[in-house]
């Protein structure tokens, strides 16, 4: 089955201090799947991110996001991706409706309208009863929770997931994994997620990329990479022994 | 245009929410009371027995009470309002890390900066209406004198030009948020630029003035013009001095000139002193529009910086 690719670059470049952060990266994403984005801390990934929602320009390079140059047409790309940034930052001051609602006239929605995407993404996300708190008293896993209500408000078809699970606890790490899954299934959202935990990215991801030192140095299901590196097809090998496979020839 | 309001909204109720806020407007809503009560108080013993002068309103702004008038007092301490309203505007949000999540929605960066300066000067404006708005009240009730229209015009225009003034002050502690990380550097920074202006600049241009105009002789009118041009032109530097002289002939329309040494013959003198009626309103603007326009000129240069270092700053190091 011909799928169509969300996300496509084609030797993007980013290059920082005369040093490429990014190097000639070329990447495919399909609609509704969920694209695990592996890689050491500073490989460039949050780098990759930034250029496809616009905030950076690439060196060289191109990058498509749902057919949009996000260098050309930064609004119209933001407006559709959602980004969860790794440091998620909050009005710590404000409830999280009140949060919700500042996005929610960000992106152009007001009155009764946003007043109902912001009650069903509350719910969505469980976070109905700790609506009126402030943010400040939230938990860690209550605040990326909030992060996914965000882009359940944009109504994002597609989300940058930057560590959404770095520092929970393995229970609100869970809820947040299944949160993911439960929302690319219903909402055919198409999901980019970086991450460390490489149990839970291959449990949930359709297919990897890893990254080392702003190289794509692998790309696809983890059957494929699992052949590619030991030459068996069956999924003997976790993604932990792929990964340090790659990692250690790089 | 739709998410700048929403930008502005947030930043005032952020603003009115604020302690620093409150803090600031009772301390300066006191001054300001004060201030007027006194120079209302001081008025009332002066005009006792006299013919009642024109203008009397407006010496309210202008005539110095217990420390220094309401003129004085805003161009002195009005760039500290300027200054704590926009010290962190955007550093703490790179610090909490909701600058980059306002930049992932789809808006403009330049609505951020934009909604977050508009939103500095509503306050600005909100501020220094109520306080004159205070000293106009006070002023009727002491002193029982209706302002004229043309003083509600200069009063207006003073208005103006305050806001203006605070204005710039607050262009560049944005300016200084986006240049530092760290909060308190950038209030240091701001505050430093303050002291410079307010204290060194004046005393700075006496020295200047001494050096290279040794031995200006007291009885000869050039050297004294030459010494005085000197340390007019280097005190010109300060946006201080600046306000100052562009209210000068605004909130009293008596003087007729923003120069402080003005030479005159007996013959003249003579005439000056026959013809000392009041400007009207236009030939006082006039006089001080080269002020006026250079305030707004470094306001706009001081925002214009901001811009386009906030534009052209790499999202990653955000």
């Amino acid at each position: 089955m011909e799928t169509k690719s969300v996300i496509e670059t084609r030797e993007l470049t980013k290059i920082y201090n005369g040093r490429p952060a990014v190097d000639k990266l070329s990447l495919a994403v399909n609609e509704g799947e969920i694209f695990g984005f592996l890689g050491p801390n500073g490989a460039g990934k949050t780098t990759t991110l930034l250029m496809l929602l616009g905030l950076t320009q690439p060196t060289s390079g191109t990058a498509k996001v749902l057919g949009l140059d996000p260098s050309r047409e930064p609004i119209k790309v933001k407006s559709k991706i959602g980004y969860l940034q790794e440091n998620m930052g909050f009005y710590s001051d404000l409830n999280a409706r009140q949060m919700l609602r500042f996005i929610a006239e960000l992106n152009g929605f007001s009155g009764n309208h946003a007043d109902a995407r912001i009650d069903a993404a509350l719910e969505r996300v469980g976070l109905t009863d700790e609506a009126a708190k402030n943010i400040a008293a939230y938990s860690r896993g209550m605040r990326q929770r909030l992060g996914l209500a965000e882009l359940l408000i944009k109504d994002s078809k597609v989300a940058f997931l930057d560590e959404p699970t770095l520092g929970l606890d393995p229970d609100a790490t869970n809820r947040m994994i299944e949160l993911i899954q439960s929302l690319c299934r219903d909402k055919q959202m198409t999901v980019l997620l970086s991450s460390h935990l490489l149990q839970q990215v291959q449990k949930i991801c359709h297919r990897v990329g890893i990254m080392i030192k702003g190289r794509m140095v692998a790309q696809g299901p983890l059957a494929q990479l699992s052949e590619e590196k030991f030459g068996v097809g069956k999924e003997t090998y976790s993604l932990e022994e792929i990964y340090m496979k790659y990692f250690q020839e790089a | 245009m739709h998410s700048l309001v929403t930008i502005i909204k947030k930043e005032l109720a952020d603003h009115f929410s604020s302690y620093r806020f409150t803090i600031l407007f009772a301390l300066i809503a006191m001054v300001s009371l004060i201030t007027a009560y006194m120079v209302g108080l001081n008025i009332r013993e002066e005009l006792e027995g006299v013919a009642k002068p024109r203008f009397i309103f407006l010496m309210l702004f202008t005539s110095s009470g217990a420390i220094f008038s309401l003129v004085q007092f805003v161009a002195f301490f009005g760039p500290l309002v300027g200054l704590i309203l926009g010290f962190d505007t955007i550093n703490r949000e790179r610090n909490e890390g909701t600058l980059s999540k306002l930049l992932s929605q789809p808006i403009y960066r330049d609505t951020v900066i934009n909604g977050k300066f508009l939103a500095g000067v509503v306050m600005i404006t909100v501020m220094m209406v109520s306080i004159v708005l205070v000293i106009t009240a006070l002023g009727l009730i002491l002193l029982g004198i209706v302002p004229g229209v043309e003083e509600l015009w200069r009063i207006f225009v003073y208005l103006m030009i305050s806001i203006i003034y605070i204005s710039f002050w607050l262009g560049i502690a944005i300016l200084f948020s986006i240049f530092f990380r760290s909060t308190a550097t950038s209030a240091l920074a701001a505050l430093a630029v303050w002291i410079f202006f307010s204290f060194f600049v004046s005393i700075g241009a006496n020295i200047l003035a001494n050096a290279l105009a040794p031995g200006a002789d007291a009885a000869n009118p050039e050297d004294l013009l030459w010494r005085a041009k000197i340390v007019k032109a280097f005190s010109l530097t300060s946006p201080m001095e600046l306000y100052t002289d562009a209210t000068a002939t605004i909130i009293d329309p008596m003087r007729k000139s923003a120069h402080s040494v003005i030479s005159l013959g007996p013959m003249e003198r003579i005439s000056m002193s026959r013809f000392s009626g009041p400007l009207p309103l236009s030939q006082s603007i006039l006089i001080v529009a080269p002020y006026i326009i250079s305030l707004i000129a470094i306001t706009v240069v001081c925002f214009a910086i901001s811009y386009i270092v906030f534009m052209r700053q790499e999202i990653r190091s955000l």
